[in-house]
């Protein structure tokens, strides 16, 4: 087992079985971080760098504790946005690490393509954990790993994406990634924050929430950031939460059983109203525990590629 | 010094004519063509089964010199240009400093005729620094021997200015060539607006960012008279634009790039920072209707706007990288591949577009075989097949997302007032 590409930079061209494959072994890898002692001797003396380019807590202690869980050597390198342009080039950054032997370099920053510039730099692998507005691959993965952990599967099921769909990295993940396995994939949001042409990556499209949350398997409410008004797209966080917000009336039009999901971090009161973040229906805790689960699953499955190797855990 | 260009089929221009036939030159002028001419001691260039038209002229190129000379010196892009079998090229003034005075005009001119490999026309700045604030000294500048004025790269955002500047420019009898672009639609864009910006997550430059401007430059043009002329022709839009204003007998030309003709936004997939460019490459039916709009007259002008920058600008992110991309040496081998040998234009109406037509957008007496005329010459083998390596490029720049691609059409030999300045790549 293993994937077939050295890195994960999207999952616009990862294959169904691939998606399966990591969604299948991230199930173990959650039971070892449920266990007393978490750690596993599968990646002993293997090197997992991230290089976060832009501010993250959750998904770069995500990756460092998977790294750990799984007995890697980590370190990181975070470098604030604006000494970019005076400092070194990713690409130059990017050799220095590799020199030191990295095995696995994960990055975050925030223009779309500096995976793939970085992937086509270096010989580890590279994971994209986020770039620009171009992908999170890793939060779509435990996107479904959470909705298939309830729901018991993926295809066929209604995901209702709601917000920022413009600028957002998790919602084109998402696209591919539940359109890939069989899901039907709504969107909506306000005009100006819908991209054109995203319909033709496997989504249906609504200006209006109300029919995009009709009969709804899950909502996965995408956040909304401040300097987006202060630019100019919408009028203004008061007007947003009135159009788009999720609340407990609102939920109610989606199915019985719908799953909330956000990837965080949240704006209550603003895209999420504080009682559906609580909800019962709400799975957000739930995605962080998972998203340590899914990341272990990938970073085996690439210091495995190609190969048969069974897990050791 | 006299040179026989023999065995070619000529194409003229202005007489509208291809014909096999020899041409004559002596002290730099042609003076005769005609049917099986005699050498009579004049050294003779072999033309047989090659094309042989009017220097080309290129009305949209950026030599960097002064300011930039990393990316490219008037020396450099000349001996591009002579490489890439242009006689002549017209540079943009968002030099630095700008352009926007007589002093940097006449720097260009005479650097260009102590070390230039071929000929250089500058265009001088709209306005002072190319800010958009004033107008820059064009009669002055005209005087020194600027041919036309432009903002490239810099659009005059504010309308009034830019009527003013079509008055003023009109008294001059020089064209005002518009970069357009709204610079509030496009802000922040790197790429064409469109289902390929939406799965790369890249911030999108509409086809409305361009027509905006189009629309209204067109509609200064009509009020002031001033000759208009549309740098640069990307969308479906524009060329709509363009086409209705002349059928209106608005004083307006236009022009197109060879990777506008050529390529579509699908290229920007992989990031590769050599499809950077400003605009940006567009939808397929936006590359049909340019073809189209070369076709049918509309766009008059094929120019390169070429645009270098070094390895070390373009090998950065996406998003950093600056706009442009290198095109002087890769014009013939496009225009022969993409539009001549597909039948979207003759032989007779790519060498107009190349040729005459600019010339004229410039009034400069150029693009043109008439007996008196100067002996620039560009001999095109239209058989040759080569694949374009930017190791070989006698300019700076590498920036050119052609890298690789196999064409079928390539300059043979270039000659600058009866002096050969580039023979089978060789500048």
């Amino acid at each position: 087992m293993g994937l077939s590409e050295k890195d994960l930079v999207g999952l616009q061209h990862v294959p169904a079985e691939e998606i399966n494959q990591i969604l299948d072994i991230a199930t173990p890898m959650k039971e070892i971080i449920k266990r007393q002692i978490r750690k596993v001797p599968t990646l002993r003396g293997r090197t997992v760098v991230t290089v976060f380019y832009e501010a993250s807590t959750r998904t770069r202690v995500s990756f460092e504790l998977a790294a750990k869980y799984l007995s890697a050597d980590t370190t990181g390198i975070t470098a604030a946005t604006s000494s970019m342009s005076k400092g070194e080039s990713i690409r130059d950054t990017a050799r220095t690490i590799a020199a030191m032997g990295a095995d696995i370099v994960v990055l975050r920053h925030p223009m779309a393509g500096a995976a793939e510039l970085l992937a086509h730099t270096i010989k580890a692998s590279v994971i994209n954990a986020g770039d620009g507005a171009h992908e999170h691959p890793s939060q779509a993965l435990l996107d479904m790993f959470t909705v298939k952990e309830k729901k018991g599967r993926l295809k066929g099921l209604r995901i209702a994406i709601i917000g920022d769909i413009l600028h957002s990295r998790v919602a084109r993940s998402d696209i591919w990634g539940f359109h890939r396995m069989g899901a039907e994939v709504r969107l909506a949001g306000p005009a100006t924050l819908l991209p054109p042409g995203v319909e033709k990556m496997g989504a249906r499209v609504y200006t209006n929430l109300e029919e995009a949350l009709e009969g709804a398997d899950v909502i996965n409410i995408l956040r909304i950031q401040l300097e987006r008004q202060n630019r100019g797209l919408f009028p203004g966080l008061r007007e947003y939460s009135r159009l788009f917000g999720i609340n407990k009336e609102r939920l109610k039009l989606a199915a019985p059983d719908a799953l909330v999901m956000h990837p965080g971090p949240m704006n209550r009161g603003v895209e999420i109203a504080p009682e559906v973040a609580d909800g019962i229906q709400s799975i957000i805790n739930e995605q962080v525990t998972n998203g340590v689960a899914v990341r272990m699953a990938l970073l085996y499955l690439l210091t495995r590629g190609g190969s048969k190797h069974e897990i050791t855990c | 010094m006299k040179l026989l260009v023999k065995g070619g089929t000529v194409i003229d221009p202005v007489a509208g004519k291809t014909m096999e036939k020899d041409i004559l030159i002596v002290d730099g002028k042609i003076t005769k063509t005609g049917v099986h001419l005699s050498a009579g001691g004049a050294e003779m260039l072999d033309a047989s089964g090659k094309m042989v038209a009017p220097g080309l002229i290129d009305m949209h190129v950026h030599l960097r010199e002064p300011g930039f000379e990393a990316k490219e010196t008037i020396f450099s892009g000349t001996c591009s240009a002579a490489r890439g079998g242009f006689t002549s090229v017209a540079c943009m003034p968002n030099t630095s400093p700008v352009a926007d005075n007589a002093a940097i005009i006449s720097y260009i001119k005479n650097t260009a005729r102590e070390k230039g490999a071929v000929n250089v026309y500058p265009i001088g700045a709209i306005t002072r620094e190319s800010k958009g604030d004033e107008l820059a000294e064009m009669g002055d500048m005209k005087e020194a021997g600027a041919v036309a004025f432009s903002d490239d790269g810099m659009p005059v955002m504010n309308a009034g200015l830019m009527r003013r500047a079509m008055q003023y420019s009109r008294m001059l009898g020089l064209a005002i060539i518009s970069h357009s672009e709204d610079k509030n639609i496009s802000a922040g864009g790197a790429m064409h607006e469109g289902y390929m910006s939406t799965v790369l997550g890249l911030k999108g430059i509409p086809s409305s960012a361009e027509e905006v401007m189009v629309a209204r430059d067109i509609l200064l043009a009509e009020e002031t008279g001033c000759r208009l002329h549309i740098a640069h022709v990307s969308t479906a839009g524009s060329v709509r634009l363009v086409r209705e204003a002349k059928a209106r007998g608005v004083k307006v030309t236009a022009e197109v790039t060879p990777h506008h003709f050529s390529l579509t936004d699908q290229t920007v997939a992989g990031y590769d920072t050599a499809t950077k460019v400003n605009p940006p490459l567009r939808a397929a039916a936006d590359v049909d209707a340019v073809k189209e709009g070369l076709a049918d007259g509309t766009i008059d002008v094929i120019a390169t706007d070429h645009a270098p920058h070094t390895v070390e600008e373009k090998d950065v992110e996406y998003d950093l990288a600056p706009f442009g991309m290198v095109g002087l040496e890769t014009a013939v081998g496009l225009v022969w591949t993409e539009l001549v040998a597909p039948g979207v234009l003759t032989p007779l109406q790519a060498v107009m577009k190349l040729t005459i037509n600019p010339s004229m957008v410039l009034g400069i007496s150029k693009g043109t075989l008439d007996a008196g005329s100067d002996a620039d010459i560009t001999i095109i083998d239209p058989a040759a097949s080569w694949t374009v390596d930017p190791a070989q490029f006698a300019g700076k720049g590498r920036n050119t997302p052609f890298t690789g691609r196999l064409l079928t059409g390539m300059p043979y030999m270039t000659i600058v007032g009866g002096r050969v300045v580039m023979r089978e790549g060789i500048v």
